[in-house]
This record gives C-alpha cells, structure tokens and sequence, in this order.
C-alpha cells in the first residue's frame, strides 16, 4: 500500500468517527426533544410536582438544580482555581506534588454514588444535618474540585511562558503577575473547564439520593429569608433536583403520567444544560474580549 | 545605596536618569559562574559593562551569553536548578546575592527578549501594566509616560490613533518596539537585549538598531546577537563568547578589525559557530 492510499484510508476514518460522533449526538438530543418537548409548558415548569395525582410540574426540582449547581460552584470555583494556581505555580516538582497530583485524579475518577455514601456518613449523619442542599453540594464538591483544580493547572501551564517572564521582567511580582497576566490569558480555558464540570454537576443524580435527598418541602417563593424552612434559599432544606426526579418517578412514582413527567424532565435538564453552556461561553468570550482589548 | 535596592520595592520613576559620565562602569563582573544542575554554563568570567554605552555578546548558539545575560536581572531564577557564583556588581552591591530584592532589580535593570511578547492587552495597558504595580495611578501622569516611553521607541506615530486596541494587532517589528517601549517606561538604568531583532524582518530590524543607538544616551545597554554586522554597527564594546568562556572583550572597532585572540578573528570571519 502506498503512502497516498493510506493517507487517504486515515482522512476516510477519521471522516467516519466524527460523523458517527455526531449522529450519536444528533440522535439523542432529536429523541430527547421529540419525545420531551411536546410535554414542556408554562405550567410544567411553574407548578410543583405531585406525588399522586397527574399534572405536576417540575418548578421546585428546576429551582433546586441551579441552586444546588449555584452553591457548588459557589465552594469549588475558587478552591479549585486557587489549587490549581498552587500545583502549575508554586509547587516544587518531586514526590510529594505527583502525590497530589495522584490524588487529584484518583478523587474525580471515583463512582458518584460511592461519593453518595460517603456524603452520607459526613455530610448527612456526621453534622447531623438530615438530607440539605448543602450536603449535596459538598459531596459534588468532592468530584468537581479536582476537575477544577486539573482544568486550571492545565490551562495556566498553557499560558505562554514568555508571557510571564515578561512581567517579571518588569520587576512585576510571581503573585501580581499571576493576578493580572497568567489568569487573565487562562481565563478560557478555565472557563470551558467549569462549564465542562458544571453540566456534570447538573445531571448529576447518584451522588444526590443519600446527600440532598428525594423530597423538597412546600416552597414559598416570596419567602427570601434564607433561614426560614419554606424559603427555597435555605441551604439546610433537603432539595430533590431534576436528575434525581428523573430517577425517582421512574423507579417510584406513583403518578399516572411518568411518562410525560420524565420525558418532560429530561428535554428540560438538556435544554437548561445547552443554555446554560453557551451562556457561559458567551458571557467568557465578552469578558474575554475586555480584558485582551481585541474586537 | 547598597541598602537600597535591598528595601526599596517601588522606584522613582520621575527621577532623571542621565548619566553623561562617560567611560564609568555600571556592572562589574567578577569570575562569574552560572551552573543548570550539575552543568557549568559560564566559566568563571570578568569583565566591567560601561555607562550610557552599547555593550554587545556575540558567540555561537550555547556558548553562555545568554545564559549570562539573564543573570544579570536574575531572571535564571525561574529555571529549576539553575544557580550563579562570583559577583556581579551594580550600585556596589553583589546582584546575586540571596538578599536581594529581585523585583527591584528588575526595575531597574530591564530585558527584552527575543521574541515580542506583548501581553494580550491594549497597546495603552502594556505600558501601563507594570507602571500601575510601581503605584502609578493617575490618568494624567499615566498617559504622559504612555506617550513618552513610545516617542522615544519610535512607535508613538504608528500608534497614536490606536492606543486602546490589542498589541496583538501590531506586526512584529512593532511589537518588539512595543515591549522595548515598555521596558523604557519604568525608566531602568540597564536594558537587557536577548537578540531583539533575530525574528523580524530587515526593516524593522533597521528601525530597532537605530532605536538601540538612540538610546545609549539615556540607558546602559547590553545586547546579545547572532548577526555580526548588527553588533559591529551598533556596538561600543563587543564580548566573543565561546564554551562558557569570555574570549575576548574590547572595542568594537578592535574585535571587528584587528581581535587579538585567533578563535575571535575565525568566528567573525565566519570560519565556525
């Protein structure tokens, strides 16, 4: 075989990969939609859900999703940022950072429902807290802070190095220069990281089950007092998110229309999980913009 | 003085920095070795850098001039195991030593690297960057300085009209002058040249030497190039590095026309490197 045959098998696979890829993607967003999109109305996303009787909604589940997704990123965002700036900055190379390093990867390979036992022995019996949005969130915090931490080392290492000596160069501090050269010019790729962490976060159900739990109490939502037990911003209610409702009305649900419910449900979590990408890369490539001074 | 630059964290930039005093040395360097490791880099070199002149190190690729001209703003820190012995003295204070303030250092003695690296800012926000960290802060006094540090890189013409968009969307030749422009507006006494021009084109290479020239007024310079004429045009006093060893150093005139050492007159002929 000649080398113009076998470029021309290679640009033929790596064509058919990427055409498989994307029929696998359209198929599945065209089978969410089909099958979801005629049950998603106003009512649908403002009303509750019902436990018994048909014509619930998802509202709460819906509100409880981006809370839960908002107080994560709430704790992880800057730990994970901070750690990361530690391991590409500061740490000395040698046996104790490639422990960590070790770590890291080991802490956001673990199954999420072993996550979800262990939050349950900390986060829900340890404090004693029962089943919280709070307990939820740390133990997705326990898989999306390495990915953050991993996502922000990657990106800084892949700021130019000249970049930095540059600043240095101008008797500009490690830290200063970090704050206004090396985050600035890693900021995309920290960004698409977070977002990338964040869409795992949202669908996330199993770490959920045993930590934020299956029930959400009467919410009222003119009830902004964040310590009140019908407030939905009460981080120490217990709060049943989308993915885990998913979960639940398939296994358990005693209601007449499932079907519609889930379906509804999941083109929902897939709708908000698109929106919410290309808002944040939207919302990155402004800030972007600002900061680097290109049109 | 010596306790000076070991405190002082931000400088004067309003301070006049002319040094008409010919002759007078501003480095001293004194059997200088810098190791990567377990390798030596420089072998134990001396010699005086002179005031408000253009000093150039010419060499073949790994012979130590680089390696050497980054430790004169310790910018050899940053590589994992790299370490200096011997002095180099600047304002009667050893610059290697442990104590010293290395950001101050660096304010003082600027560099230029061979590449353009602006940063991914606004051609304003370049110069203003390490203005601003100095404790620079108001507009008037920041523009001033703007205008100024690109008049004297010979870059204010082209860019006037454009301050506020991306350095990025200057050519080359303009980005280095860019970053020349930058190092100049923290008003330094020493300029560090690490082959300013080897990646630009003829014209813009023409534009950077004239502006080097143009400068020894104000700043002590020391350059390293691979391009012989570059040094014979622009330089005061050339240094021929060869292994990590100083061969010989003097005038230009004298190392281009009659170099007293046999591997000096072999390498600027063009016989090796």
């Amino acid at each position: 075989m000649n080398s113009r045959t076998a470029d021309r098998i290679a640009t033929g696979v790596f064509i058919a990969i990427a055409i498989i890829i994307t029929a696998i993607l359209a198929g599945l967003f065209f089978y969410i939609f089909v099958n979801g999109f005629k049950y998603i109305s106003f009512d649908f996303l403002t009303t509750p859900s019902s436990n018994v009787r048909a014509g619930g909604g998802i509202r709460d589940q819906l509100f409880n999703s981006f809370y839960i997704l908002f107080i994560t990123m709430l704790i992880t965002v800057p730990i994970g940022v901070g750690g990361g700036i530690y391991m590409a900055e500061y740490a000395k190379p040698g046996k104790v950072t490639d422990f960590i390093r070790t770590c890291i990867e080991v802490l956001s390979s673990l199954p999420s429902i072993v996550i979800g036992m262990f939050g349950l022995l900390v986060f829900v019996n340890t404090t004693g807290w029962g089943y919280t949005i709070l307990g939820g969130a740390l133990a997705l915090t326990v898989f999306n802070l390495p990915t953050i931490v991993r996502t922000t080392e990657d990106a800084i290492r892949a700021v130019p190095r000249d970049l930095k000596e540059a600043s240095l160069a101008l008797g500009i501090t490690h830290w200063h220069t970090i704050k206004t050269v090396i985050l600035p010019a890693a900021f995309p790729s920290i960004l698409t990281g977070a977002i990338l962490a964040a869409g795992r976060v949202f669908g996330e159900a199993a770490a959920l089950l045993f930590t934020a739990g299956l029930s959400t109490p009467r919410l009222d939502y003119a009830n902004w007092n964040p310590f009140s037990d019908q407030s939905p911003l009460n981080i120490f209610r217990p709060a049943e998110t989308l993915a885990v409702h998913i979960w639940s009305v398939n296994t358990q649900g005693l209601i007449p229309d499932v079907e519609a419910v889930s379906s509804g449900s999941a083109a929902v979590l897939v709708i908000s999980v698109l929106i919410f990408n290309l808002a944040a890369r939207w919302i990155g490539s402004m800030i972007h913009k600002r900061i680097t001074a290109t049109k | 003085m010596v306790t000076a630059l070991k405190e002082r964290t931000t400088m004067d930039v309003t301070a006049p920095s002319h040094h008409n005093d010919r002759l007078e040395s501003i480095l001293s360097v004194n059997n200088l070795q810098i190791f990567y490791g377990e390798k030596r880099a420089v072998n134990g070199i001396s010699m005086e850098i002179e005031k408000n002149s253009v000093t150039a190190l010419i060499g073949p690729s790994g012979c130590g001039k680089s390696t050497f001209l980054r430790s004169i703003n310790r910018m050899n820190d940053l590589i994992p195991g790299s370490y200096a012995k011997g002095e180099i003295i600047y304002e009667g204070l050893n610059i290697l030593a442990e104590d010293i303030n290395v950001t101050a250092l660096r304010k003082e003695i600027g560099m230029v690297f061979q590449k353009p690296n602006p940063f991914p800012k606004s051609i304003y926000e370049n110069i203003t960057h390490a203005l601003k960290f100095a404790g620079i802060k108001k507009k008037s006094k920041l523009d001033e300085i703007v205008e100024e540090s690109l008049r004297n890189a010979a870059l204010w013409d082209e860019v006037k009209d454009r301050l506020h968009s991306s350095a990025y969307s200057l050519s080359g030749g303009q980005q280095q002058r860019l970053c020349i422009a930058r190092t100049i507006a923290m008003k330094p006494n020493v300029i560090l040249l690490d082959e300013p021009a080897s990646a630009l084109d003829p014209i813009s290479n023409a534009k950077v030497e004239d502006l080097i020239v143009d400068l020894k007024k104000d700043y002590s310079i020391v350059i390293v190039t691979h391009n012989m004429q570059q040094a014979s045009r622009i330089s005061d006093k050339t240094a021929f590095f060869l292994n990590g060893d100083l061969i010989e150093y003097d005038r230009t005139e004298k190392i281009f026309t009659n170099p007293s050492v046999e591997k000096t007159e072999e390498y600027i002929s063009g016989r090796f490197g």
